[in-house]
């Protein structure tokens, strides 16, 4: 958790929403950093050590000074968690938009939305169907958002395929195939979440959730946060992780030992007949922050 | 062995001829941001012989779309780092052909362009994508804005900047691309793993 909602109002949400843009636009978590700083230590591209160096260099003035690590601010994702027991006398979304506009205005951030066929930008950063609400319901009482702002230049390089049951060698190839095509577009080194299963837009959903889930050490043996997941699904992420990284493609697309820092799977059960599989790829700057009110109880 | 070329605008062609891809570079003095919808209206103003509202002769052009704070003395880069270049590859020979473009800076590469490059003698240079904060550090002054109505991320901004980078060569006016070895070695190692 990164900030407390002191209680449930819609002020003291919108605040915290907007303090939680904050941090997560001009901070990277804990893991993310420690990743990045693995791949600059054992880099051996002159270049990408150098590009590596860069941007470590550039968290810490984005920490310093309070600025966004990346001018493409992204677009907001949440994801809510809402206690069964909870009840709300206010209009939670319209609290957690608010905070989105006024974080657009006081970091600041980039108004990056606009209508699809149009281009108008909306310039406060809100529009339809965007912030991208995700809720889910918890036991107990309390109330946890997490915002994960995605920037264009990685989202744009994602990727969906329905496979047929049969094809699941194939996975592999289709998930190491779409890091090949976006070379140095997405900002590499990436992280990327996988989701198998599910429906078509099921298994997006779970790729994105997968870019939450801490980063695994490429030389840890075994994935230590792993929790439901069986064997098949932890060795499937080093397996995915050394094919990308032999691509070579390093960091920015010049070369190097470091193509990906992470790879995370999420499944879900699918359609006998079916086998979604959705590459969503993500950037070095894997931003996200967590606000929470704890009601008291559980 | 790479070396390391500082350079200054305007830019002329026989500042850009000795740099190779691979070698790092620095840059002085004003540079133009722009991306997707400034490219298709340099090309609509130039289809209609309409003059810009800025001067390209020479000019570095920065794949950028920053965030900007108005402030009571005019304009400042609150970040500023590389917008995926690869989006401007389809209107940029268009764009060259029509202005003496010298120096092209964004991230990612621009595929097959090595060749229109070599033959309009501009450079591409590549800077860490992501690194916003660093790059506002050695912008010395926002000069002004154009197609403000386009939106932030989208207005030409000419930026006023000392020693911007390291940029590393992508593509140089000799037909090399440092991306396209890089791809053909991945595209070696996918075959090799999958095949």
């Amino acid at each position: 958790m990164d900030v407390k909602i002191k209680n449930l109002t819609f002020e003291a949400v919108s605040d915290a929403v907007a303090e939680i843009l904050k941090i997560s636009e001009t901070t990277l978590p804990k893991d993310t950093l420690a990743a990045i700083n693995r791949a600059a230590a054992k880099e051996s591209d002159t270049i990408a050590k150098a590009q590596l160096e860069a941007i470590l260099k550039n968290i810490e003035i984005a920490g310093e000074k309070s600025v966004p690590i990346c001018q493409d601010t992204g677009i907001f994702i949440f994801f809510v968690e809402i206690g069964r027991d909870l009840h709300l006398n206010f209009d939670l979304e319209g609290a957690i938009r608010n905070g989105c506009a006024k974080a657009t205005e006081t970091v600041p951030l980039r108004p990056n939305v606009v209508d699809p066929l149009t281009r108008h930008n909306t310039k406060n950063n809100l529009g339809d169907g965007l912030p991208e609400m995700n809720y889910a319901f918890v036991p107990g009482n309390s109330l946890k958002i997490t915002v994960a702002p995605k920037g264009a230049g990685s989202e744009n390089m994602s990727a969906l395929k329905m496979f047929t049951p049969t094809e699941i060698p194939k996975i592999k190839e289709f998930i190491v195939k779409t890091v090949l095509d976006a070379g140095g577009k997405p900002c590499p080194p990436v992280i990327l979440g996988i989701g198998i299963g599910g429906s078509f837009n099921q298994s997006a959903k779970l790729a994105k959730v997968a870019l939450l889930e801490k980063l695994r050490d490429p030389d840890a043996e075994k994935d230590p946060t792993a929790e439901n997941d069986s064997d098949i699904y932890d060795e499937f992420e080093k397996e995915i992780l050394d094919a990308v990284n032999d691509l070579g493609i390093g960091c920015m697309g010049l070369g190097g030992d470091t193509t990906a820092l992470s790879v995370r799977v999420k499944k879900a059960s699918c359609h006998t007949a079916s086998l979604p599989v959705a590459v969503n790829v993500q950037c070095w700057a894997n931003r996200h922050a967590t606000a929470e009110y704890n009601g008291g109880g559980n | 062995m790479s070396k390391t070329h500082y350079l200054k605008t305007p830019l002329f062609e026989t500042d850009i001829s000795e740099i190779n891809a691979g070698d790092v570079v620095y840059i002085s003095g004003t540079i133009y941001t722009a991306r997707d919808e400034a490219h298709l209206r340099i090309l609509e103003y130039d289809e209609e012989s309409k003059s810009l509202p800025f001067d390209l002769e020479g000019a570095a052009i920065y794949h950028c779309g920053p965030v900007m704070e108005k402030k009571e003395d005019g304009w400042k880069a609150v970040a500023a780092g590389p917008t995926t270049s690869d989006r401007m590859t389809k209107m940029t020979p268009a764009v060259l052909k029509n202005h003496g473009i010298r120096v092209l800076i964004g991230k990612g590469g621009m595929e097959g362009l090595a060749e229109t490059m070599s033959r309009q003698k501009c450079i591409y240079l590549s800077y860490t994508g992501g690194c916003a904060a660093l790059a506002v550090d050695m912008i010395q002054k926002v000069n002004g804005v154009a197609w403000e109505d386009l939106g932030m991320p989208e207005a030409v901004w000419e930026l006023q900047v000392e020693k911007f980078g390291p940029l590393i060569a992508g593509i140089d006016t000799k037909g090399n691309d440092l991306f396209k070895d890089v791809k053909e070695k991945a595209i070696a190692s996918f075959q090799k793993q999958f095949k």
